[in-house]
């Protein structure tokens, strides 16, 4: 179900989105990127930007999922509450 | 008081925890020891998956309803949806499309307008990397301090 909620109305109207706010929406993307998957010069293109927007989504899905397996596995060797302790010390410290 | 993508570029392999990351980190350690008491051990999938869940969960709590994309990832879960909601494995990339495998690849996409989609894919993003970075930190304390 696709909600068609424009909540950028304000401040973009429907069709008059310039290019400078398209540019300065890109490089905001761009700064959430991690420095090795962009290198080089700092004027990327919007699609190489998009592109490795997407590769750096799914490298992070993945990751999740590997995470996500490793936790399980030591859920069930380890204490859970001397694990959860020593998560929350180095969490804090 | 909003730590932005800091941790990115930090060297620290335990970095200080701002308020919003301590917040992500109690919402998933909690949903951990949930899913920890309440799932039996002899099924580790079913564990797995819902450790994934939690991971999503925690992070579209974290983030709240502003933003669209959490919403969609709240949505689908409620939803009990079969198929893995938040990670698709279909992905068109059509030759330079490529806002359309974005729109695959962040929750709530599909119906976003293309500067919308480039500011919640910043965030989700963000989000995400963050969420990565925790489980990371979990997995390497509870593998050098659980015996």
């Amino acid at each position: 179900m696709s909600s068609r909620r424009a909540r950028s109305r304000q401040s973009t109207s429907s069709s008059r989105i310039t290019d400078e706010q398209i540019n300065d929406l890109v490089s905001k993307l761009q700064a959430v990127l991690p420095e090795a998957h962009i290198r080089g010069a700092e004027r990327v293109s919007a699609a190489k930007v998009l592109q490795e927007t997407c590769n750096y989504i799914r490298s992070l899905h993945r990751e999740v999922d590997d995470l996500s397996e490793r936790l399980t596995e030591l859920l069930a060797t380890t204490e859970a509450s001397s694990a959860q302790a020593a998560i929350i010390r180095s969490l804090l410290m | 008081m909003d730590s932005k993508g800091s941790a990115c570029s930090n060297p620290n392999p335990n970095p200080t925890f701002g308020p919003s990351k301590l917040m992500l980190a109690f919402r998933f350690l909690r949903a951990l020891s949930i899913v920890h008491r309440t799932t039996p051990a002899s099924s580790p999938t079913c564990r797995g998956r819902r450790i994934e869940r939690a991971a999503y969960a925690s992070m579209a709590y974290s983030a709240g309803t502003s933003r669209a994309w959490s919403r969609a990832v709240l949505r689908r879960l409620h939803h009990r949806a079969r198929r893995r909601a938040v990670a698709p494995r279909r992905l068109s990339t059509t030759a330079g499309n490529r806002a359309e495998a974005l729109r695959r690849l962040v929750p709530g996409g599909a119906g976003m307008d293309y500067c919308t989609l480039l500011e919640e894919t910043a965030d989700y993003t963000k989000c995400l990397s963050m969420q990565v970075e925790l489980m990371q930190g979990i997995v390497d304390s509870a593998s050098s301090n659980g015996r």
